[in-house]
C-alpha cells in the first residue's frame, strides 16, 4: 500500500533525513520508532508532501506521490492525525469532523458522525461544543475521528499518545486495536514498545534519518535490548 | 430564543425609524440610517474574506465604487440613449442595477481574487490594494463618466411597486436587502463550506494534510464577498444620487475594515453594528466640530485595546447568558 524507499528530506539547509525505507501492506499496523529529533515526524512530513522529499520514492497503491501538494496526497486516501492534534479550536467537534468529510474511494460502509461517536462516545456529548474546550485527550480522539471521516486507505498517526495520562492512553490503544479489526491500515509513530509490540505487525527504527531496524513484533521481543537503546527508553 | 426575540425587537424598532424620525422632528435621521444599513452590506460581506477567512483584503472599496459605476454608468446611457459600448443599453431599474452592479462587482473579484489569492500575508494585503487603486485611477481617468468630479444622477432607480423619491421607502429597500444579505451570509458562513473557509484561517496545512485544497474555496468566497460590497456601492449611489472615484479611494476600504473589527470579526453582526457606530459617530463628531477624526481615533483604540472581539464582544457582555 504505502512504499518509502531511500528517502531524503529536509528544512533549508538542514538534511534531516538521509535514506528511510518502510513499507505498510493493506491491513498492517506498523510502527516507526527512534527517538525525538530523529526524522520521524519529518518522515510522515515527507509522505504527506508537507515537505517534499528531496530523493528516494514514496509509492502510495502504486503510484508515485513525492512531489505531489499535501491535498493531493490526502485525496489518494492518507488521513493524517498530526503531532500535537491541532484540531481546528473555533470549529465545533461536530464541524470539525464534517468540514473535511470524505468518501472519495466509495467505500461501502463509509465513517459516518455516528459511528464515530460509537467509537469515541465522549465526542458525541461535545457534540456542539468548540474545539478548543477539549481535554488533550478528547482532542486526540477529535483528530482521530477527523482523519477517519475522510475514509483513508492509510492513517498516520504522529505521536498519538504523547502527554496524555494513562487511562486515555490505553482508550486510544484499544481504539486502534479495534480500527485493525476493521481492517484499517495504520502507521503509528510512538515510543510505548509493550503497546506497541500487542497492537503491531512490523516495527521500524530510525537512528539519524536512516532506518536501521526493522522486523516483525517477534524480531521486537527478541530484540528488545537494541531497540530499546536505540528508542532511548 | 432571548436572542431571537431580542433580534426581532430590534428589527421592528429599524422598520418602525423613519416614523419615528418624523415624530422626532429630525427626518434627516432616515437617510442617516440608511447609509448605516448600506455600509453594514458592505461590511457584512468583507466579514465574510476579512473574518471568517482571515484574508485581510485592503481593496474591498474597488468593488464598492464599481457596484457605484455600474449603477452611474447605466444611468448616463438611459439618459444619452446611447447602448452602453453600443451593446448595453442604459437603465434606471433598480433590479436591472444592483444586478448589473452584482455581475461586475463579481467578474472582477473573480479575476483579481484568482490573481490575489495566489498570495499570502502582507502581500496579500499590498495587492489587493494596488488592484483597488488601478481602478480608482481607471475612473478617475475615464472623462467619459466625469473622471474625479464624478457624476450626478438626477433620479433614482425605480423599484416596482415603490417610490424611490421617498426617503424611508428607500430605507426600507435597503433594510429588507440588508436583512436578506445577512441570512444569506450566515447560512453560507455556517455551512460546510464556510467551517472549511474558517479552518484554511486558523491552519491552511492542517486543511491541505486533510484532502482540501483552501484556493476554490478562498476564491469563491472573495467573488461572494465582491458582489456584497457592490450591490452595498449600487445602492448608496442611488442614495446620494452621485458617484465618484472617492467610493474607490483606499481609506475606503480602510473605513470598511475599521467596521468590520470594530463590531466583531467573524461574528454574524458584528459587522452591522460596526457600520451603524461608524457612520453615527462620523456623524455625531462632525457635528462638534471639524476636527472629528482627532477624537474618533482615541475611540476606535480603546475599543480595539479594551473590546477583543469588538462590539459584539461587549453585547455579549452586558447580556448575561
Amino acid at each position: 500500500m504505502l512504499e518509502v524507499t531511500a528517502l531524503e528530506a529536509g528544512y533549508g539547509h538542514s538534511q534531516v533525513l538521509f535514506g528511510v525505507d518502510l513499507r505498510v501492506g493493506a491491513g498492517e499496523v506498523v510502527t516507526l520508532m527512534g527517538r525525538n529529533g530523529m526524522g520521524k515526524t519529518t518522515t510522515v512530513r515527507a509522505i504527506m508532501g508537507l515537505n517534499p522529499p528531496r530523493a528516494g520514492r514514496v509509492v502510495f497503491q502504486g503510484a508515485a506521490v513525492a512531489g505531489l501538494p499535501p491535498e493531493a496526497i490526502a485525496r489518494r486516501g492518507i488521513g493524517l492525525v498530526p503531532e500535537g492534534r491541532q484540531v481546528f479550536p473555533t470549529l465545533s467537534v461536530r464541524e470539525n469532523l464534517v468540514a473535511t468529510a470524505a468518501n472519495r474511494a466509495g467505500h461501502a460502509a463509509p465513517w459516518t458522525l455516528e459511528t464515530i461517536y460509537a467509537l469515541f462516545p465522549r465526542l458525541r456529548e461535545r457534540a456542539g461544543q468548540s474545539a478548543r474546550t477539549l481535554s488533550g485527550g478528547e482532542q486526540q480522539m477529535l483528530a482521530i475521528g477527523r482523519a477517519l471521516m475522510t475514509n483513508p486507505h492509510l492513517l498516520i498517526l504522529d505521536e498519538a499518545t504523547e502527554g496524555l495520562a494513562p487511562a486515555i492512553r490505553a482508550e486510544i490503544w484499544a481504539t486502534l486495536a479495534a480500527l485493525k479489526q476493521r481492517g484499517q491500515a495504520i502507521l503509528v509513530i510512538d515510543k510505548n514498545l509493550t503497546a506497541l509490540g500487542r497492537l503491531a505487525d512490523r516495527h521500524y527504527v530510525l537512528e539519524k534519518g536512516r532506518t536501521v531496524w526493522s522486523g516483525s513484533s517477534g524480531d521486537l521481543s527478541r530484540d528488545a535490548e537494541r531497540v530499546r537503546d536505540w528508542i532511548g527508553v | 430564543m432571548r436572542d431571537r426575540i431580542l433580534l426581532l425587537l430590534l428589527l421592528l424598532a429599524a422598520i418602525a425609524l423613519p416614523w419615528l424620525a418624523e415624530a422626532a422632528g429630525s427626518p434627516a435621521t432616515t437617510g442617516l440610517a440608511t447609509r448605516m444599513a448600506i455600509y453594514a452590506i458592505a461590511a457584512a460581506s468583507l466579514n465574510l474574506v476579512l473574518g471568517y477567512g482571515g484574508l485581510v483584503s485592503f481593496g474591498h472599496a474597488a468593488y464598492f465604487g464599481l457596484g457605484g459605476y455600474a449603477v452611474g454608468i447605466l444611468y448616463a446611457h438611459w439618459r444619452s440613449g446611447e447602448a452602453f459600448l453600443g451593446l448595453i443599453p442604459g437603465s434606471i431599474s433598480l433590479p436591472v442595477t444592483l444586478g448589473a452592479a452584482m455581475l461586475a462587482g463579481g467578474v472582477s473579484a473573480a479575476i483579481l481574487g484568482a490573481l490575489s489569492l495566489r498570495t499570502r500575508g502582507v502581500q496579500f494585503i499590498m495587492i489587493t490594494l494596488a488592484f483597488a487603486q488601478m481602478l480608482f485611477f481607471l475612473f478617475v481617468s475615464l472623462k467619459a463618466y466625469g473622471g474625479d468630479e464624478g457624476l450626478s444622477i438626477r433620479r433614482r432607480g425605480e423599484f416596482p411597486g415603490l417610490d424611490l423619491r421617498d426617503a424611508a421607502q428607500l430605507y426600507w429597500l435597503c433594510l429588507g436587502i440588508l436583512v436578506l444579505w445577512l441570512g444569506l451570509l450566515r447560512r453560507v458562513a455556517h455551512s460546510r463550506f464556510g467551517q472549511v473557509l474558517a479552518g484554511a484561517r486558523q491552519s491552511e496545512r492542517r486543511m491541505a494534510a486533510l484532502g482540501v485544497a483552501v484556493y476554490p474555496y478562498r476564491l469563491v468566497a472573495f467573488i461572494l464577498s465582491g458582489m456584497g460590497a457592490a450591490l452595498a456601492g449600487a445602492l448608496m449611489v442611488n442614495a446620494l444620487r452621485f458617484v465618484s472615484p472617492d467610493m474607490m479611494h483606499w481609506s475606503k476600504s480602510g473605513e470598511l475594515m475599521i467596521m468590520v473589527i470594530l463590531g466583531g470579526l467573524g461574528t454574524a453582526l458584528g459587522p452591522v453594528l460596526g457600520a451603524v457606530a461608524l457612520v453615527g459617530l462620523e456623524y455625531g463628531l462632525s457635528g462638534l466640530t471639524e476636527h472629528w477624526q482627532f477624537i474618533l481615533g482615541p475611540i476606535l483604540l480603546l475599543v480595539v485595546m479594551f473590546a477583543r472581539g469588538g462590539l459584539m464582544s461587549l453585547v455579549r457582555r452586558l447580556l448575561p447568558a
